[in-house]
């Protein structure tokens, strides 16, 4: 119970810090929403950071190492440490930009006004908040798992998850972005701060680590997990398809606008991948050291792996802390109600009330949406536990379509012949092919191989077309990220070289440089 | 030419992410525990943080920053 009491500490001096930013905010839409677009360099770097690590970088790595060994940092964090940054230096930076000159806060406030079209936001608003919803159940999750782990069965999955969503709630209902933003940075330095000192008592308390790999060498059953034998290169190739999700997350791209100073990118791109090896090398290894101290887990239960290492070789004391410090990870839920919570007063509230709605009320429909998406999370977290596990569900239904959407926000910024109509064909294909791959998934279900088995054809007459991995369906062997990102690339050059343009005035505004070399 | 440097640069770079010949080895180990597929994308992450600093000192966007005041030069001519 020491742990689970530590963590609770933890809460409430995150609950403080939110308050504190409370205090410091002003009464404006803008400060709520983005801050007063305000933030320095370096709370922007642990911010930027802070709300990519969430439940499924920590917990989720370390959970699918366990499952399939080293080759998981390779997968995901060293290829988001050079997408990501990469994202933000070309992307983030021009959303910056036209955020800052033509007051956007959102990234559907500018697609409606760079395509001259109401449509094609609330459509690209319904789908990408339809896509934040998984995204922020797993952080409550994560939340519950984190807090029944630590405290031995205590503290019930349903109470630590409860728990969570209110101190979360709470910070973004009072301190908004700026609180949101404020705790992120905090729970990042701590996190960077104890990941390290985890890593060597976990070490010391099991003789070495070069004692552990030694015997896991040594096990036929257990030696595939220091190598990639677990992950196909096709798989390990599509897999840098995803990080370019990041700057579709509506968190992300709305974070983007909380920058005092373009400057304040820089240093963000640079410590990004440095940030991201201090977190995942250590997670994914210990993934691979628990395939040891606990072996047999199933996909669903090896998500705790990283709670039960601390637990069972740390002191209750360093437990309790370090379990609040990867909880600072998983509660990054936080920039996902905000996220949630500006969209819906930015692009349907104040989009559709016009002039009617003042300041003070967009605040208070800001506040209401908090509530409203804490709830809503909460209850899908609690009905949906022991069901799918973290990571599964965080790709399936997040990443991937976010992925695939990237060359929308590409196009609308660099290319200014693309049209609605191309980002249209490009989200509707989003659509489409995200609701087959998941029919083709459960359908799937019961010839499901297990880790280490061959995959198995879905549709036997269509050859390796569509096979079903333990990890999900894959389209030739590649993740279906890949297929999904070109379909909606060529889609978005067809359609927009099919249909008219926005107007000059538009395409002025918009690439004022193109258009004075032009004339 | 500077900008094709670059962005062959990043190809090359984003090219040696699919290390193939570490595959199906562990072997050696890094400090006596590191797999080689681990310690290869450990050092794969330092040098990203490397070329992403080249592309910030060669490749940073430009015309980004508005004015002092918070509005562009257009926003203002559209003013007047």
């Amino acid at each position: 119970m020491i742990p689970a009491i530590v963590v609770f500490l933890y809460l409430a001096a995150i609950l403080y810090v939110g308050v504190f930013a409370f205090r410091r905010g002003k009464n404006t839409s803008e400060d709520f929403f983005v801050a007063g677009r305000s933030l320095g360099p370096w709370v922007f770097l642990l911010t930027v950071f802070g709300t990519n690590m969430t439940a499924f970088a920590i917990l989720g790595s370390s959970g699918l190492a366990y499952q399939r060994g080293i080759g998981v940092y390779g997968l995901m964090a060293s290829s988001s440490a050079l997408v990501i940054p990469l994202c933000l230096l070309f992307i983030g930076t021009k959303l910056w930009s036209v955020g800052k000159k033509y007051g956007h806060m959102t990234q559907v406030q500018y697609f409606r006004d760079r395509w001259e079209c109401d449509g094609i936001g609330t459509f690209l608003f319904a789908l990408t908040a339809l896509m934040m919803i998984p995204y922020l159940v797993i952080g409550i999750m994560g939340g519950g798992q984190t807090l029944e782990a630590i405290s031995g069965g205590l503290v019930p999955y349903w109470f630590g998850g409860g728990l969570v969503a209110l101190v979360v709630m709470a910070y973004v209902f009072f301190g908004g972005m700026r609180g949101v933003a404020w705790v992120n940075a905090f729970q990042t330095t701590m996190f960077l701060l104890f990941g390290g000192i985890a890593f060597f008592l976990i070490a010391r308390n099991l003789g070495g680590f070069d004692r552990i790999v030694g015997e896991i060498l040594a096990d036929p059953g257990k030696a595939p997990l220091l190598t990639r034998q677990r992950i196909s290169p096709e798989e390990f190739f599509s897999y840098s398809f995803i990080p370019l999700s990041s700057i579709m997350f509506p968190h992300m791209a709305i974070m983007c606008m909380t920058a005092k100073s373009v400057v304040s990118f820089k240093k963000t791109v640079v410590w990004y991948p440095v940030c991201m090896l201090l977190i995942w090398l250590p997670s994914v290894f210990l993934g691979v050291v628990a395939a040891h101290q606990f072996p047999g887990l199933r996909p669903g239960e090896s998500d705790d792996v990283l709670l039960r290492m601390l637990s069972a070789n740390t002191h209750v004391i360093v437990a309790g802390v370090l379990g609040a410090a990867i909880m600072a990870c998983v509660m990054a839920t936080d920039s996902q109600i905000m996220a949630l919570c500006t969209m819906f007063t930015t692009d349907v509230v104040s989009h559709y009330g016009g002039d009617r709605i003042g300041e003070s009320r967009r605040i208070l429909a800001g506040r209401a949406f908090a509530v409203l998406f804490t709830v809503i999370g909460y209850v899908l977290a609690l009905s949906l536990k022991d069901i799918k596990s973290i990571f599964d569900l965080a790709v399936r239904f997040g990443f991937s379509g976010f992925s695939a959407l990237a060359p929308v926000m590409l196009a609308a910024l660099y290319w200014r012949r693309s049209t609605k109509w191309g980002a249209f064909a490009a989200a509707a294909w989003v659509v489409v092919v995200t609701a087959a791959l998941w029919w083709m998934q459960e359908a799937s279900a019961g010839i499901a191989p297990k880790p280490g088995q061959s995959p198995v054809p879905i549709f036997p007459a269509l050859g390796d077309l569509f096979l079903r991995t333990p990890g999900g369906v894959t389209v030739h062997g590649f993740n279906p990220v890949m297929p999904l990102c070109f379909g909606a690339t060529l889609l978005v050059i067809v359609v927009s070289l099919l249909t008219r343009p926005p107007g000059h005035e538009t395409i002025r505004k918009y690439f004022p440089a193109e258009a004075e070399n032009r004339a | 030419m500077k900008a094709t440097a670059l962005t062959l640069l990043v190809l090359v770079f984003y090219a040696l992410h699919q290390d193939v010949w570490n595959w199906d080895r562990a072997e050696p180990l890094l400090f006596g525990f590191l797999p080689i597929g681990l310690t290869y994308h450990a050092v794969y992450t330092l040098c990203a943080a490397g070329l992403l600093a080249l592309l910030v000192r060669f490749a940073w966007p430009s015309g980004l920053e508005p004015d002092e005041d918070g509005t562009s030069a257009e926003r203002k001519e559209e003013t007047r």
